[in-house]
């Protein structure tokens, strides 16, 4: 059952890059995502604008329009900007290549914290203001306030919605392939146009997909335990 | 307006073949939405109502379909049956080559699993909010189930599902895009090509964009004056 005619052990190679890919878009798009959501609560005009743009115009479009655009676009925009700092300004900076992977890691991570910014606006909104007002009036910096206060009670509400994102974040990395990278379902599509046996690679694929989200559950609930330390639920 | 079409004039990407370009790829990606939008919620209906069901043999079966399909990519979905269609023995043969050459219906069922799995899930969680009260009355005038469904169940279970319906249709429009992965020409394939002739991907791709926001807005508009009409009473007032 198991024969993948020599092709197993890239496409291993593959499953490891798709895990890759959506974790660093996940860093990013948590990173992204706290901005955003700082950007929305902000009582500065500009930085709310800026935020409910980015978040409207990344949900109004579909991903693989994104991926595209930052593709085929992003190494001239890249070059163009370079030329510019070069050749006018007189720097002398290289020329990065702007490959498959940055380009799925930027646009993932783009789309995503866009989601997340709505996610961690809400987990914000569900910490009491008090407990900020009690931790300024203990003289703590607006950074200390964030790090000690808000941040560890905000995840708890933030974990739920995290763990969502992530599911389809892990499903959304598959897209990658369609720009070139060697994940798992390109090379398990490479494997099934020359061998013409497609169910033979895409169900392990499958498999491995919803292996990874089964894990990933697991994990988030450790979490959600972590972050709800001492919290008594009502009800039962 | 003269000054549109001198705009137009004057460059050299948004001809008027290149336009018509973008409303072919914009009718095929109407027609995949649309189609698969009716066919998976009349398929998702009877799964639904199994999915809510209390008996394990009705209810397990829908459960493992809608797992599977929910928990891998769209994309997988697709090369599988693209791909395993057309590689089956001797189907060159038949007439069903003629329906399966293109990738048209291939792309169309896999996007109808993909949503009917999602409906199903969505209609359940809808049938499965239906209060308790309501039920019994029906029980007590002496209602069967299959009236209980048709006149208390059904009805305001469509209701409460349009909210989360209405994130699943912007959902399957821009799942639509890879559409173009399998050489369809959808709106992104018909970019892509421009793309691909010109070498400027900022306007084929930007414009494209543009045109799947004002979709989306448009949808979400629709779904917006549904809800005031339909959820009327659950407005806080």
């Amino acid at each position: 059952m198991f024969d993948f005619e020599g092709y197993g052990p890239s496409i291993f190679g593959g499953a490891i890059i798709t895990l890759e890919l959506a974790v660093f878009s996940l860093i990013l798009a948590v990173f992204l995502g706290l901005m955003g959501a700082w950007g929305k609560m902000s009582s500065n005009r500009l930085a709310k604008g800026v935020a409910t743009f980015y978040t409207t115009l990344i949900r109004g479009v579909p991903d693989l329009v994104w991926m595209m655009l930052l593709f085929f676009g992003g190494q001239i925009a890249l070059n163009t900007i370079l030329d510019y700092l070069n050749y006018d300004l007189g720097f002398d900076l290289p020329y990065p290549q702007f490959n498959e992977f940055m380009a799925g890691v930027f646009t993932i991570g783009f789309i995503f914290g866009a989601y997340m910014s709505e996610t961690f606006r809400g987990a914000f909104m569900a910490v009491e203001n008090g407990q900020i007002e009690a931790g300024k009036a203990y003289g703590m910096s607006g950074w200390k306030v964030f790090k000690r206060i808000m941040f560890p009670q905000m995840m708890r509400h933030a974990i739920p919605g995290i763990a969502n994102n992530w599911q389809v974040l892990l499903k959304t990395t598959a897209l990658v392939s369609v720009i070139g990278l060697a994940d798992m379902v390109r090379l398990a599509s490479e494997a099934a146009k020359s061998t013409g046996s497609p169910f033979k690679f895409f169900i392990p694929v499958a498999i491995v997909y919803l292996a990874i989200a089964g894990l990933s559950d697991i994990i988030f609930k450790l979490l959600n335990n972590k972050y709800s330390a001492g919290v008594v639920k009502g009800g039962s | 307006m003269e000054a549109i079409i001198a705009l137009l004039e004057r460059n050299d990407i948004f001809t008027p073949a290149t336009l018509m370009q973008y409303w072919g790829g914009l009718v095929t990606t109407v027609q995949l939405v649309f189609l698969s939008l009716i066919i998976g919620g009349l398929i998702a209906i009877p799964l639904a109502i199994m999915r809510a069901s209390e008996n394990p043999w009705l209810s397990r079966p829908v459960w493992v379909y809608t797992y599977v399909f929910r928990g891998t990519p769209l994309l997988v979905q697709l090369y599988m049956i693209y791909y395993g269609v057309t590689l089956i023995d001797g189907i060159q043969d038949t007439f069903w080559w003629e329906i399966f050459r293109g990738a048209f219906y291939p792309a169309l069922i896999a996007f109808v699993l993909n949503t009917t799995a999602y409906t199903t899930e969505i209609f359940r969680g809808a049938i499965e909010a239906t209060s308790r009260g309501e039920i019994e009355a029906a029980k007590a005038y002496g209602m069967s189930w299959a009236q209980r469904m048709r006149r208390i169940v059904l009805p305001s279970a469509f209701r409460r599902a349009i909210p989360a319906y209405s994130n699943e249709v912007i959902f399957m429009l821009h799942a639509s895009a890879i559409a173009s992965v399998v050489t369809i020409i959808d709106l992104l394939g018909a970019a892509r090509n421009i793309y691909a002739q010109y070498y400027a991907p900022f306007p084929a791709f930007i414009f494209v964009a543009c045109i799947y926001l004002i979709l989306t807005f448009g949808i979400l508009g629709v779904f917006k004056q549904l809800e005031k009409r339909l959820l009327g009473h659950l407005r806080p007032r």
